[in-house]
C-alpha cells in the first residue's frame, strides 16, 4: 500500500471522530446516549488493564473457533458426498432448501434451553450457522471441478483418493476458502446473538450487561472489541489462504466473497 | 498391427429419441503410425478417442487392442494442474502410479528438454503462454511410456503461428520417440502436415469414408506447405469432406 492511501486512510479516521464529536455537541446527547469518543477509548483502557476485557473476549473467541471448526467438519464431510452423488443430493435437496430457508438464528433460544448458559450452547449455535454456507460452497467447489481433469486421472488410472488428493480438493480449496470467510464473520455473530439469549461471560454478555446498567461507554468498548475480534480472524484465514494457495492468491483475482 | 477399431457404433438415448454418433466405424492402427482423423464438427472424432482410451463405452463394436494397453491424452485445453509447476504437472501421471519421486525427475527433464522447456520446470500454468502449456500437457501425456498418443484438436485453441510452431516441433517429437499417435482435428491442412494416414469421416453419424494414405517424407517443414504434393493432398481430402453438403 502507498503512502498517500495510508494517510487518507487516517484522514477518513479523523474525520469520522470529528464527525461523532459534533453529533453530540450540536443535538447536546448526554454521555448514556452517545458518549466522547475519548471516553470510549479511556474506558477501554481500563477495561484492558482490568483484565476483565480480555476474559470476556476470550470465552468469545473459545466459542466462536471451537464452534467454527466444528461447523466447518459438519459441512465438508456430508458436502463432499452430496457433491459426488446425484442421488444424495436429489434426497437431501428438500431438506437442505428447508435448513437454508430456516433463520437459523431463531433457534438460538431453544439451544440455550437444551444446553444450558455455558459455553456448550453457544459453540452449537456458531456450528449451526457455519455449517450452511460450507455446505453449500464445498459441493459448489467440489463440483466446479474440471470434467477433463477427472478424464485425465481416470486415464492415468487414479483411485478415488487420489483424485480427491491430487484434484479435487486443491480445486475445491478457493471457493472453499471463500466460504470459509463468509463462516468466520457469521461465527461471530452466531457466539453474540448466543451470549445476548444467556450467559454469564463473553462479549455478548457484556454488551448486553453494560446496556442494562445503561453503561453506554462500556457497549461501544464491547462492540469496539467485537469488531477487533472479527477483523483478527478474518485476516487470520486470509493469511492461511495465501498460504494454502498461493497458485491462485498470486492470480490477482479479487476475492470470491467479502461479506 | 498395435490397435484394431473394429465396427464401433455409439448411440445416445435422450428424450425418446436416439440420436447415432458413430456408425460402424473401423480402422486399424500400425505401430509407429501418425494417424489423424479429420471430418466436420459433431461427426463424433473425439468419441472414438474417448472410445480408445476407455473413458467411454461404445454401444456396439470392439476394439483389438495389446494387453496392458497404455495410453497418453492430449486435451483441446491443456488441462495442467494450476496448483502445480511445470515438473510436477508433468511427473503426476507417474505419482499416480506411485513412482519414486526422483526417478520421475529424472524422466520429466528429459522430456522437458525434449519439448525444448527445460529452464521452465519451476514455473506455474499461469505465467506460460497458450502453446508452452500445450507443449507440457504433451510431456504430461509422453511420462508414462504409452502405447499411443491420443491427441484431441490439441492446437485448435491457439493463434496461426503458434499453431504451425507447434507442428513442426511435434512432427519431431513424433520422429524422435517413433510414438504412434491418433490425432483429432478439423484442420485438414494439419492434418495432411503431420500424418502418414488421415481418415475421413463422414457428418453424424460418423462413419470412415475414406482413409488416406499421405505419401511425403516423414521430416515436414513449413516450406512443404506450399508444396504443389501438399496442396493436392488437401484438397482431395476437401473433395471427400461434406462440410457444405445439406442434408
Amino acid at each position: 500500500m502507498n503512502r498517500k492511501i495510508i494517510f487518507q486512510q487516517i484522514l477518513v479516521f479523523i474525520l469520522f471522530v470529528l464527525l461523532w464529536k459534533s453529533v453530540i455537541f450540536i443535538f447536546k446527547f448526554p454521555e448514556f446516549i452517545l458518549p466522547q469518543p475519548e471516553t470510549v477509548f479511556i474506558e477501554w483502557y481500563f477495561l484492558l488493564k482490568s483484565g476483565l476485557l480480555l476474559n470476556h473476549t476470550l470465552v468469545t473467541l473459545y466459542e466462536t473457533i471451537a464452534g467454527f471448526i466444528i461447523g466447518v467438519l459438519l459441512g465438508l464431510i456430508p458436502g463432499y458426498f452430496i457433491a459426488k452423488s446425484k442421488q444424495v443430493e436429489q434426497t437431501l435437496s428438500p431438506y437442505l432448501v428447508a435448513l437454508q430457508t430456516a433463520p437459523k438464528i431463531a433457534l438460538a433460544p431453544l439451544i440455550v434451553i437444551w444446553f444450558g448458559f455455558g459455553p456448550l450452547s453457544k459453540i452449537v449455535i456458531v456450528a449451526l450457522i457455519v455449517f450452511f454456507p460450507i455446505l453449500v460452497n464445498t459441493i459448489v467447489g467440489i463440483r466446479s471441478v474440471d470434467k477433463n481433469l477427472l478424464d485425465l486421472m481416470k486415464i492415468c488410472k487414479a483411485t478415488r483418493l487420489q483424485i480427491f488428493r491430487f484434484v479435487e480438493l486443491p480445486a475445491a480449496l478457493p471457493v472453499l476458502f471463500a466460504a470459509f470467510k463468509t463462516g468466520i464473520t457469521l461465527a461471530v455473530i452466531g457466539a453474540v446473538v448466543g451470549e445476548f439469549i444467556g450467559a454469564n461471560s463473553g462479549l455478548g454478555y457484556l454488551t448486553i450487561y453494560a446496556a442494562g446498567l445503561m453503561n453506554t461507554p462500556q457497549v461501544f468498548v464491547a462492540i469496539l472489541q467485537l469488531t477487533v475480534l472479527g477483523i483478527v480472524l478474518y485476516l487470520i484465514i486470509d493469511v492461511l489462504e495465501s498460504l494454502m494457495i498461493p497458485w491462485y492468491k498470486n492470480k490477482g483475482e479479487k476475492d470470491v466473497v467479502r461479506s | 498391427m498395435l490397435l484394431e477399431v473394429k465396427d464401433i457404433g455409439v448411440t445416445y438415448t435422450s428424450k425418446e429419441k436416439e440420436v447415432k454418433a458413430l456408425d460402424g466405424v473401423s480402422f486399424k492402427v500400425e505401430s509407429g503410425d501418425f494417424f489423424s482423423i479429420v471430418g466436420p464438427s459433431g461427426c463424433g472424432k473425439t468419441t472414438i478417442l474417448k472410445i480408445i482410451a476407455g473413458l467411454i463405452n461404445s454401444t456396439n463394436g470392439e476394439i483389438l487392442k495389446p494387453e496392458d494397453f497404455e495410453v497418453g491424452y492430449v486435451f483441446q485445453e491443456h488441462n495442467l494442474l494450476e496448483w502445480r509447476n511445470v515438473i510436477d504437472n508433468v511427473i503426476l501421471p507417474l505419482e499416480i502410479k506411485g513412482v519414486a519421486k526422483e526417478e520421475s525427475y529424472k524422466k520429466a527433464k528429459k522430456l522437458l528438454k525434449l519439448i525444448d522447456l527445460k529452464e521452465f520446470e519451476n514455473v506455474y500454468p499461469k505465467d506460460l503462454s497458450g502453446g508452452m502449456k500445450q507443449r507440457v500437457a504433451i510431456a504430461r501425456a509422453l511420462i508414462c511410456e504409452p502405447e499411443v498418443l491420443l491427441m484431441d484438436e490439441p492446437f485448435g485453441a491457439l493463434d496461426e503461428p503458434t499453431r504451425l510452431k507447434l507442428n513442426t516441433e511435434l512432427n519431431r517429437i513424433w520422429r524422435k520417440t517413433k510414438k504412434t499417435v491418433i490425432f483429432v482435428t478439423h484442420n485438414v491442412s494439419e492434418a495432411v502436415f503431420l500424418s502418414n494416414k488421415v481418415a475421413i469421416l463422414t457428418k453424424r453419424p460418423g462413419k470412415i469414408k475414406k482413409i488416406l494414405k499421405i505419401d511425403l517424407p516423414e521430416e515436414r517443414n513449413l516450406k512443404l506447405l506450399d508444396s504443389e504434393k501438399f496442396i493436392k493432398l488437401v484438397l482431395k481430402i476437401r473433395k471427400n469432406l461434406e462440410y457444405f453438403k445439406e442434408k
